[in-house]
């Protein structure tokens, strides 16, 4: 049975269309209201507060935390500032992408690690040897992400922290409306925004004010927010803005190796386009050998984003006397890709129609030789019940990147 | 090619920095064409543009809303990536002096109770309505989006994009024709009768027949313009409205940043006097301060009079088309009244933000709008008119300090032709924007004493600042008999004009006004199309 959030007495009031799912055994919120358009255009116009606790989250402490987390993931995380967070994959010895995430130096010797699973016996077993201690932090820190172009503004009347100072991918600590948190550059929206971790277990600080220490954050995010368009956004506006951004998602775009019953349904990082996080001129990291293998002869598979083509979906749709049928939400049933002539060459895994670029786009994997930008290829498409084959054009993700992002 | 290596003389140079303009000219430079763009005022974007009145507030001071903006321009120009973003409205409010009045929102459950407590018979009935009125906006949108078909011509692909047409028109099923046709000559109000009861919801959406035109809710041929808004599209999926982020003229400046990455050059402050033009053929243009610029082609985005008349010259013209651009149909009908204000206004019987994302149709009846009309008619504003407000400033802080708001009020009727004379319209500039102002506090008590700034544009406004003639918001009404392959005029309706390269690619074109950027992007495409810049 899935448990509430720390911000559930908040977000529960709110959230009006009674549409929550299960994310990683807590109750999430899906849309606030029926439709989740507005909390998309939350995420890219104005600003959106979604509750993102149920992301593992782990405390490595002590001298050699660098050296293991340098060693479990394909990051040389001892080059990492205090400050800093990263964002990269951990693997299997045979260099399977086991599970992504972030890593934050909070202290020299301090780091929080976030996961879409639970990595805790994986950690630990791989840190036999080293003087360090993982604690699962995940039910301790509450988790806001707050996206949107006025994040930034938002979070300047509520925290002491200097935000025009806190560049991309950097994290600080802070206090919010008194209470002590972190706030983090970072997010899955790839827009302007933050994400912000309350400790639940500090209890209620101070007489100030009412409330949790997470449900104060809340109520400061939100009444801050007011001036600045915020709106309580759920996983569905998340998932569209993630296609956007070109993220990937554990279970949805690939599988952690540690599930998968074939070979087949395993992915390496140059697979997942998450090449650019491995670095292999190094001291040894689990999986080291067999990426620094598949890096020298080439990736079967690779990673690309596909834009689908719009007047193909009209003439589809046209045969039936229909205006193309798009939905608003994404998708996340995966569609088979092939070449010019028919045959198979690769799976779509998660797309959205995207209302910003008046685009349909999917994330997928293709054979490597398909994977050059501007390639043409067909994905599968239904309608009316019917199977199709639309053309779509092979594109470098992200497809949205604005300037903001990083400024 | 590069702008440098295309020195020399212009391809074409298009007079007028609205969006149209804009678009045309992107598009000719991304086929690789050098073009300028002359825009007369000191901000791009003609009636689609944002300005700073007063400090921090940011207004859109003419164009509000986008609906009908092509996803195909989008796609082609790439102007999410030069910043073009549009925030969809979500509600549309009439307020009603007495009671809550009637909200519809974008979730439909909630709509049919809101219209139920008025009727729950069109409560039920408004889902079929709006699956109809999609049918046939499916329709108009192929229509909008090709060149109008040319019914004088034997070139065998005219006459078969007649026939597709035809077909498309039949696709519909019989009833569907049925209903088309009876739409084109129908008024907003009969059309209307047909499908409901209540007053509240009928009076509403009539208004959408108006807008634009000197007719009246009762006058014959609204019907269609009903269907020209209902289409309200974005995405190319059938959707609603929206705002432009940081006001309308974001989309122009976001058409101007993507002419100028494929090398279009374009300059403001650059009042165009007249077509320069030799042997019947134009060779260029004369600036305002004297300047003479030469150029294979010229494009006017400018309205049809002004365009002949003021930057052509009648005499350059032979008479049977000074004639059709005479009877061409200008009637300006409105004027806008934008606000500056410290709070937000409140409206009896309704809390928060919710129902004010989207915009507010002051038309509590259709008696009112009849009214509003019968002043019109002899020659005086509405004493109580149809207003169409919107708070952009709720969904997009942007464009105004924390915690204040601009309003932004579209009013109906303001005609042009005033009984003391257009010119005299400058006199009774503030005397109409106290009526505005007035008629809206009936509903929001206190919004006077929230009011930091005001600003009043009537059709003389119009027609003055912004070069639309007698003040029309579409470069010319959106009735029957000047779209299609009548607009501007019979036989000229391809975006050519009488005189050999001047081309036109303003809302004076097929499909017309609104802002959705297909005169440009289709009078581009067919002048790539015919070798000629
Ligand atoms: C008050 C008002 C409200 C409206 N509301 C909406 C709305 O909410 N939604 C919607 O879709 N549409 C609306 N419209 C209509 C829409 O704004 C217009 O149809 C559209 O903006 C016209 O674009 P355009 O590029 O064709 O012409 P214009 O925008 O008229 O551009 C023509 C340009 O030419 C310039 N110019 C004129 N003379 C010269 C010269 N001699 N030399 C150089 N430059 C010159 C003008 O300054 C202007 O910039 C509204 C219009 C008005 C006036």
């Amino acid at each position: 049975m899935p448990i509430p959030s720390p911000f559930h007495s908040r977000t529960s009031k709110l959230c009006t269309s009674l549409r929550w799912k299960d994310w990683a055994g807590y109750h999430a919120v899906c849309s606030y209201r029926t439709c989740h358009e507005p909390e998309y255009f939350a995420f890219r116009h104005a600003a959106g507060l979604i509750d993102v606790t149920p992301l593992f989250k782990y405390e490595v402490y002590g001298p050699d935390a660098a050296a293991l987390l340098a060693r479990i993931t394909v990051r040389d995380i001892t080059k990492l500032g205090v400050g800093r967070v990263t964002y990269l994959c951990w693997c299997d010895d045979d260099g399977k992408v086991v599970d992504d995430g972030t890593v934050s130096r909070l202290e020299e010797d301090y780091f929080r690690v976030t996961a879409a699973e639970p990595s805790l016996s994986w950690f630990e077993r791989m840190a036999r040897g080293y003087q360090v201690t993982i604690e699962d932090s995940t039910q301790r820190w509450g988790a806001l992400a707050l996206q949107g172009p006025n994040s930034r503004d938002i979070l300047k009347q509520v925290s002491d922290a200097d935000m025009d100072g806190l560049g991309f991918f950097r994290v600080v600590r802070a206090q919010l409306d008194g209470v002590e948190a972190f706030i983090s550059r970072t997010g899955y929206t790839g827009d302007l925004g933050y994400e912000i971790w309350v400790d639940t277990s500090a209890g209620s600080p101070g007489s100030a004010g009412s409330g949790t220490a997470a449900e104060r954050v809340y109520d400061a995010l939100t009444e801050a927010g007011r001036n600045f368009g915020l709106l309580p956004a759920g996983l569905d506006a998340m998932d569209v803005t993630r296609i956007e951004a070109g993220f990937i998602m554990n279970g949805v775009d690939y599988f952690s190796a540690h599930h998968c019953l074939t070979e087949m349904r395993k992915s390496s990082p140059y697979e997942l386009g998450l090449g650019w996080t491995v670095k292999l001129d190094r001291g040894p990291f689990v999986g080291q050998a067999a990426l620094a293998r598949e890096k020298r002869a080439g990736s079967a598979r690779l990673f690309v984003g596909l834009d689908v083509a719009w007047t193909d979906l009209e003439r589809v749709f046209a045969g039936y006397g229909l205006p193309p049928e798009i939905s608003s939400a994404a998708w996340r049933d995966g569609r088979p890709v092939y070449d010019r002539d028919g045959r198979w060459i690769g799976q779509a895994t998660s797309g959205a129609w995207s209302p910003v670029l008046k685009k349909n786009l999917a994330l997928a994997q293709l054979e490597a030789s398909f994977a050059t930008p501007g390639e043409r290829v067909e994905i599968e498409l239904t309608a009316e019940y019917r199977r199709h084959r639309v053309t779509a054009t092979v594109v470098k993700p992200p497809f949205f990147n604005p300037p903001r992002k990083r400024a | 090619m590069n702008p440098a290596q295309r020195s020399g003389r212009y391809d074409a140079v298009v007079i007028g920095g609205g969006h149209n303009g804009l678009v045309c000219a992107a598009y000719l430079a991304k086929a690789g064409r050098k073009v300028l763009v002359l825009e007369r005022r000191h901000v791009l974007g003609g009636a689609a543009v944002t300005e700073e009145l007063h400090p921090g507030f940011h207004f859109s001071v003419c164009s509000y809303v986008v609906s009908l903006f092509r996803p195909s321009i989008i796609r082609d120009l790439d102007l999410a990536k030069h910043g073009m973003e549009i925030i969809p409205l979500e509600t549309a409010f009439a307020p009603r002096i007495d009671d809550c009045g009637l909200c519809r929102w974008s979730d439909p459950g909630r709509t049919r109770h809101e219209i139920s407590r008025f009727s729950a018979r069109d409560a039920e009935i408004y889902p079929e309505f709006s699956l109809t009125m999609t049918k046939m906006a499916q329709l108009v949108r192929n229509i909008i989006d090709s060149p109008a078909p040319d019914p004088t011509s034997w070139n065998p692909a005219e006459l078969f994009r007649l026939l597709r047409l035809g077909k498309e028109l039949q696709r519909g099923g019989a009833e569907s024709v049925g209903m088309n046709l009876k739409l084109l000559t129908m008024s907003a109000v009969d059309f209307l009768d047909r499908w409901f009861e209540s007053e509240v919801l009928k009076a509403v959406m009539s208004v959408s027949g108006i807008i634009g035109t000197f007719l009246g809710v009762r006058s014959p041929g609204t019907a269609y313009v009903l269907l020209h808004h209902y289409m309200g599209e974005i995405d190319g999926a059938f959707r609603s409205w929206g705002y432009s982020k940081g006001g309308t003229g974001g989309i122009s400046l976001a058409c101007a940043r993507a002419a100028e990455s494929f090398g279009a050059e374009i300059r403001t402050g650059a009042g165009v006097e007249r077509v320069r033009i030799k042997n019947g053929r134009a060779t260029g243009i004369v600036l305002a301060n004297g300047d003479e610029i030469e150029a294979k082609t010229v494009i006017s985005s400018c309205d049809p009079r002004l365009t002949f008349f003021g930057l052509v010259g009648r005499d350059h013209l032979d008479g049977d088309f000074v004639e059709q651009i005479e009877r061409y149909k200008l009637r300006g009908s409105s004027g806008k009244v934008n606000l500056a204000v410290d709070r937000l206004p409140r409206f009896h019987g309704r809390e928060g933000t919710d129902f004010l994302r989207g915009d507010i149709a002051i038309a509590p009846s259709i008696d009112y709008l009849e009214r509003a009309y019968d002043q019109a008619k002899y020659g005086e504003f509405s004493e109580r008119p149809y207003l169409n407000v919107v708070i952009p400033s709720i969904m997009d802080p942007s464009v105004a300090p924390p915690g204040q708001h601009v309003i932004s009020m579209f009013v109906q009727y303001a005609p042009y032709d005033i009984k003391e004379g257009p010119e005299n319209w400058p006199s009774k500039r503030q005397a109409f924007g106290d009526t505005v102002v007035d008629t809206l506090a009936e509903y929001c008590p206190g919004l006077k004493e929230s009011i930091l700034y005001r600003q009043v544009l009537t059709p003389w406004d119009l027609e003055q600042e912004f070069g639309l003639s007698e003040g029309n918001i579409f470069q010319g009404e959106l009735s029957l008999e000047q779209l299609l392959f009548q607009r501007p005029a019979a036989g000229w309706a391809r975006y050519r004009t009488p005189i050999k390269n001047l081309w036109m690619c303003g809302s004076g074109t097929h499909p017309g006004g609104g802002l959705m950027g297909a005169p440009g992007q289709l009078a581009a495409l067919s002048m790539l199309g015919s070798r000629q810049t």
